[in-house]
């Protein structure tokens, strides 16, 4: 897949340390499923946690502030759950291709394995709902700030503009768009926080569908957006 | 304010972390029970110190850090030692049982389970360059400006989201992630040695 737009390094940072929302760690997982330069990248910011993780607190530690202790008890129980478990060296790893979820049924290629576990494998077998002519949307789950929602959006129409209070990012599955940042195309993702308003607009001749997750809600910058926010939950 | 993160001076040598990795990689294949408890011994301290860290009460973070230590033994066929030191893997396994459980839902996970690379043979040249890496980046840690230091530590340590950053530190959301992009940018330039350690910065 040919990728032109990766994600930043702030969004990448904070999705290995577990700080981002579960929406936008969705988005980032999936196109990290299809992603060579943005999983070699994911590697080296795991590398500062296990740093970090080094540096917690040392076994030998006589700093007392430093030191965190494990129960004494624990260790024998650990063991004692060992020895009921099986032990198993799964072969799945062995088996399967490394392409997302490719062997299930109904993939159509288009769905990144994370997203898959919400979806299922097709992007046409999702319960698209009608927000207007030619746009439909599907709430991958509720947020309790921001929003994790699919959206597909018909040839030659135009997302209202608007702008983010908090981070927007969109993982392109299908089709593309373009607008001020530049041009989107299956695989890619786009990165967005407050600093940017925009109005994209679907330039291929098929539908995009495209996953987007925020941390907190749009703003609409047209009074048409600021009617239907309400209503749609943007 | 908020705490600027606490790094220690006198880390551990590279020989030691390379050793742990190297354990654990030998654990993987023989399970061998006495591996396991050298490992225990010396990660589920960090391991607790951590979801500590992150906000979880003592007696749940008891809970998590065992079901973690758990999973290093139920999922050890699946470390990579060419790819990462044990501490980084580690790191991964204690960060999604704690998210796990604070969230109640699974955090997403891109599918490492699926890559074939994951059954290379890691040479012992490989154990020894992650674990070098890990020694760099905890040196570059405590070298960053205090303003870059400190978003790094309420990220990981805190698992705060840039807008609660933002709003804690009373800057703006650009402003958090020009930081964290500097920080993050900083320690990978270290990390590839592109950079020597102990200079001006
Ligand atoms: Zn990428």
């Amino acid at each position: 897949m040919n990728i032109n737009h990766h994600l930043d390094e702030a969004t990448l940072f904070s999705y290995v340390a577990g700080s981002l929302s579960q929406g936008m760690a969705l988005v980032v997982a999936s196109h990290i499923s299809i992603c060579d330069s943005c999983r070699e990248r994911v590697f080296e910011t795991e590398a500062i946690g296990g740093a970090l993780l080094n540096e917690m607190v040392s076994d030998n530690s006589s700093d007392s502030s430093a030191s965190v202790k494990v129960d004494e008890t624990a260790l024998e129980q650990v063991l004692a759950c060992l020895d009921e478990e099986e032990p198993t060296i799964s072969l799945d790893s062995s088996l399967s291709d490394g392409e997302p979820d490719a062997c299930s049924p109904g993939n159509t290629g288009e769905v990144p394995a994370p997203l898959s576990d919400y979806i299922g494998g097709s992007l046409d077998a999702v319960q698209w709902k009608r927000l207007s002519p030619g746009f439909y949307y599907f709430d991958v789950f509720k947020e309790q700030r921001g929003i994790c929602r699919l959206l597909k959006v018909a040839p030659g129409k135009s997302i209202l503009p608007h702008g983010h209070h908090g981070n927007e990012l969109t993982l392109l599955l299908r089709g593309s768009y373009a607008d001020e940042v530049g041009r989107f195309a299956q695989g890619d993702v786009a990165d967005l926080d407050d600093q940017i308003e925009h109005q994209p607009l679907v330039d291929g001749n098929e539908d995009c569908i495209c996953l987007v997750a925020t941390d907190s809600p749009l703003r609409f910058t047209t009074l048409l957006g600021k009617v239907i926010q309400p209503i749609t939950r943007f | 304010m908020v705490n600027v993160v606490p790094i220690r001076k006198n880390s551990m040598t590279a020989n030691q972390s390379k050793a742990w990795s190297a354990m654990l990689a030998e654990m993987a294949v023989t399970k061998d029970k006495s591996l396991y408890i050298q490992l225990y011994q010396h990660f589920a301290p960090k391991v607790k110190a951590y979801i500590i860290r992150l906000g979880v009460m003592e007696a749940t973070a008891e809970e998590l850090t065992q079901e973690a230590m758990l999973n290093m033994w139920r999922k050890s066929h699946l470390f990579q030692p060419n790819k990462s030191a044990a501490s980084t893997w580690l790191f991964t396994l204690a960060r999604n049982q704690s998210i796990d459980w604070m969230r109640k839902q699974k955090y997403p996970e891109y599918s490492l389970d699926n890559m074939q690379d994951r059954l290379e043979e890691a040479s012992d040249a490989d154990i020894g360059e992650q674990t070098v890496q890990s020694e760099r980046i905890a040196q570059a840690i405590s070298q960053l400006p205090e303003n870059q230091a400190q978003v790094i530590y309420m990220s990981f340590y805190e698992g705060r989201s840039h807008s609660e950053i933002a709003d804690r530190l009373m800057i703006p959301l650009g402003s958090v992630k020009s930081r964290i992009r500097l920080a993050a940018e900083k320690l990978k330039l270290t990390l590839r040695g592109e950079i020597s350690l102990g200079g001006e910065q």
